[in-house]
C-alpha cells in the first residue's frame, strides 16, 4: 500500500512545542490504540490541544493520563446519539477546533470474509463507524471548523483511508466498499466547503503494525510493517503540507 | 400566528416576510432570501452552539424534584463554573412554562444535584426563582455531565423531545447559547456559499443567547439577562469596512443585534469580549444594523419589542397584522421576517438621539446586572 501524500519527517526533528501544530486544537477519533494512539500522543507531543474519543472509559482514561495536552471522550463514533454529546464536549473543551481526524474504523467481518458470507449487520456496522459516523461529527464541528477559516486559522478534516478505498480486493468488501464511500465524501465536501477555506483530506497510511491489521490479516510478517508511529508522522507532515498550500 | 410544533429547522414550506426601508411588505417563500442579499451587503450570524441547558435534578435541602434552567454566564470562558439558572418545580417541557410549580423555597448555600452534577446556590439574584449557581466539577466532568445528563431547554408548544443536532445551527460553534439563536435555522451552507459567490460577505459573532420565558411575569420582564458576546477582528474589520462604503448590514438574529449596537463606539466596531446589557427597542437609534432576519415574535416579547428599532409603531402592527393573516408560523421552528429600518423610523429617531443616550444608560439596569458583573 502506498500513501497519497509523501514525505517522512523523522522524530529526532520534532521539537516539544512545535511552531506550526502546537497552536492547533485537534480532534482524533478511534484515539486509544494504533494510528489513533500515535497520532494522539505525537500531536500532544508538539503541544497541540487534542481531544480524542474513543469507546471504552478504561484506554481513554489512561491515554489521558499518559499524554499532557490531551483530553479523553468516551463516544462510539457508530452511535448517532453519541455524536452531537461528544461534539458539545470536543468544542467545549478545546474552545475550537482546527483539526478533524476521523480515525475510528470498523472492518466489518472478521474474520475477513468472501460478500457472500458477510452478515448484512457487519457490513451495517462499518458503514456506521466508517461512513455514517465521520459524516456526522463532520457536520456537528462544521461550524466550529468554519469558524476557524473565517478567523483566518487552519481548518481540516482528515479522513483516513486505504488503498482498499481504491482497489477492490476480495474479502475486504464491507470495510474497502466504506472506505470508498469515505474517499468520496471526502473530495465532494473539499469541493463544496473550499470557497468556505474548510480543507478535506483523505490519507492512507499504508500497512501498519496495529492491532487492527492482526485482526484483519492475523499471519503477516510484522517486521514488513510500517509502525503507527511512522505513519502518524507522516501524517502530520501531511497536514503541514495542506495547510501551507493555497486552496 | 400558528405556533411551529415540529423541530425542522429548514422546512421547505418556509416563508419570509419582508419590510423593504420605504415600509412597504412582500410575502415569500424562504428559499428566495437569496435574491434579498446584494453583492457587497454583510451578513452577520451568531455562531453560539446550543448548551443543553435544562437540568432534572433534586434541591437536598427539601428532596424535592427540580429543573435548573442554566440562563447565562459572565463571560465567554468555557472554564466558567458559574451560571444563573431559573429554577422550576417538578415537571417538564410538556406543561408550559407558566403553569409550572415553583421549586422549592431556595437560599444560599442550598446544594443541588442534577444526574452527575452537583451544584451548590451561591445567592439568589433578586428573585425566589433566578439563582447563581457554582458547580462542583473540572472544566471536563462538566461538559460531559452536561453532554449526557443535560437537555435543550424546550417549551409546550413541540411536543417531542429535542436533541442536541435539533437546536444547533448549520454554523454552530463554540457552545456558549442556552437557547437556540434561531433566527440562523434559516440559514444553510447553500446559502452561506451563494452569498460568497455573489459578491456579499458572510461574517459571525459569538453571543452566548439566553432565555426567551421564565413563566413568571417579573422575570420575564428582566428579560434578556445580560449576555457575554465576542467579535472576531475578521468580522469587526467587515462591518467597519461594509459601514465606510454605505454597504448594508443584514444581522441574523436579535443577538446579533444586541451584541453590534453594543460593541459599536464612536461608529466603529471593536473586536473582542463583551457584555451587552442594553435592551434593543423603539428608543434606540441603531448605528450598525440596517435589516434584521429574525423570527416571527408575539407581542409583548423582548424580541418583538427589539422590532421596534426597525420599525414605527404603524408599521409594526401592519407587519403583525399581515402575518396573522397570512398565516405565519411563529417560535423557533417557525417563519422568518426580514425587516430593513425604515425611512419612516429613522425619520422618526433622528430627534431622539438624547433620549436614545438616556434609554441606554436607563433601560435593564436591574440589580441583577450590577451584582452579576460584580461577581
Amino acid at each position: 500500500m502506498k500513501t497519497e501524500t509523501g514525505g517522512i519527517r523523522t522524530g529526532s526533528e520534532v521539537s516539544s512545542h512545535d511552531r506550526f501544530i502546537g497552536p492547533l486544537r485537534v480532534a482524533i477519533t478511534g484515539g486509544t490504540s494504533g494510528l489513533g494512539l500515535a497520532l494522539v500522543r505525537e500531536f500532544g507531543a508538539r503541544g497541540a490541544r487534542v481531544a480524542f474519543l474513543a469507546r471504552h472509559a478504561e484506554p481513554v482514561a489512561k491515554v489521558e493520563r499518559e499524554n499532557k495536552n490531551t483530553h479523553g471522550i468516551v463516544a462510539d463514533v457508530s452511535d448517532k446519539g453519541a455524536i452531537y454529546p461528544a461534539a458539545l464536549q470536543i468544542v467545549g473543551e478545546l474552545g475550537g477546533l482546527e483539526i478533524l481526524i476521523n480515525n475510528a474504523s470498523d472492518l466489518g467481518a472478521v474474520p475477513l470474509a468472501l460478500l457472500a458470507d458477510t452478515n448484512c449487520e457487519d457490513l451495517e456496522k462499518a458503514m456506521a463507524t466508517n461512513v455514517l459516523g465521520p459524516f456526522r461529527l463532520t457536520k456537528a464541528l462544521l461550524g466550529a471548523l468554519a469558524a476557524s477559516a473565517r478567523e483566518g486559522r487552519a481548518s481540516l478534516v482528515v479522513n483516513i483511508s486505504s488503498d482498499a478505498a481504491v482497489t477492490p480486493y476480495p474479502k475486504w468488501g464491507a470495510y474497502g466498499a466504506s472506505k470508498a464511500a469515505l474517499r468520496h465524501l471526502t473530495e465532494i465536501w473539499n469541493q463544496e466547503l473550499s470557497v468556505e477555506g474548510v480543507r478535506f483530506l483523505s490519507f492512507d497510511p499504508g500497512e501498519m503494525d496495529t492491532p487492527m491489521h492482526t485482526l484483519a490479516v492475523p499471519d503477516a510478517d510484522r517486521t514488513t510493517l510500517k509502525t503507527a508511529e511512522a505513519a502518524a508522522r507522516e501524517l502530520i507532515t501531511a497536514i503541514e503540507t495542506a495547510l501551507t498550500r493555497p486552496a | 400566528m400558528i405556533a411551529a410544533t415540529v423541530p425542522v429547522q429548514r422546512s421547505r414550506r418556509a416563508k419570509v416576510m419582508v419590510v423593504d426601508p420605504s415600509g412597504q411588505i412582500r410575502d415569500l417563500p424562504r428559499t428566495a432570501l437569496i435574491d434579498l442579499i446584494q453583492p457587497g451587503e454583510l451578513v452577520v450570524a451568531n455562531d453560539a452552539a446550543t448548551i443543553p441547558a435544562s437540568l432534572s435534578g433534586v434541591h437536598l435541602p427539601s428532596h424535592r424534584p427540580i429543573e435548573v434552567r442554566l440562563a447565562g454566564v459572565p463571560s465567554l470562558d468555557l472554564d466558567n463554573r458559574e451560571f444563573s439558572a431559573v429554577v422550576f418545580g417538578a415537571g417538564d417541557f410538556h406543561s408550559r412554562t407558566e403553569d409550572r410549580p415553583q421549586p422549592p423555597s431556595l437560599a444560599a448555600g442550598d446544594r443541588l444535584q442534577m444526574g452527575p452534577l452537583a451544584a451548590k446556590i451561591l445567592h439568589l439574584l433578586d428573585h425566589p426563582r433566578l439563582v447563581l449557581l457554582e458547580f462542583d466539577h473540572s472544566r471536563d466532568e462538566l461538559w460531559a455531565g452536561l453532554a449526557h445528563h443535560g437537555r435543550p431547554i424546550q417549551y409546550s408548544h413541540v411536543p417531542v423531545p429535542l436533541a442536541l443536532w435539533d437546536v444547533w445551527t448549520p454554523i454552530a460553534g463554540p457552545p456558549v447559547a442556552f437557547e437556540p439563536p434561531s433566527a440562523g435555522f434559516a440559514l444553510s451552507w447553500q446559502l452561506v456559499t451563494e452569498m460568497r459567490v455573489r459578491g456579499a460577505q458572510f461574517k459571525t459573532i459569538t453571543h452566548a443567547a439566553g432565555l426567551s420565558s421564565t413563566g413568571d411575569p417579573e422575570l420575564d420582564k428582566r428579560l434578556p439577562f445580560d449576555e457575554p458576546y465576542r467579535v472576531p477582528r475578521a468580522t469587526a474589520e467587515a462591518i467597519n469596512q461594509a459601514k465606510s462604503s454605505g454597504k448594508r448590514i443584514i444581522a441574523v438574529g436579535t443577538t446579533v443585534v444586541r451584541a453590534l449596537e453594543h460593541a459599536v463606539h464612536e461608529g466603529q466596531i471593536a473586536a473582542g469580549e463583551n457584555l451587552a446589557t442594553e435592551r434593543i427597542g423603539a428608543r434606540t437609534r441603531l448605528q450598525v444594523v440596517d435589516a434584521l432576519l429574525s423570527g416571527t415574535h408575539e407581542p409583548g416579547t423582548s424580541h418583538y419589542e427589539l422590532l421596534r428599532a426597525f420599525l414605527t409603531d404603524e408599521e409594526l402592527e401592519r407587519l403583525t397584522t399581515e402575518l396573522n393573516m397570512r398565516e405565519y408560523h411563529t417560535h423557533e421552528f417557525g417563519d422568518s421576517v426580514l425587516v430593513a429600518r425604515t425611512r419612516n423610523k429613522l425619520a422618526e429617531d433622528k430627534p431622539s438621539r438624547c433620549q436614545h443616550v438616556a434609554s441606554l444608560v436607563c433601560s435593564s439596569a436591574s440589580d441583577y446586572r450590577l451584582r452579576h458583573r460584580s461577581i
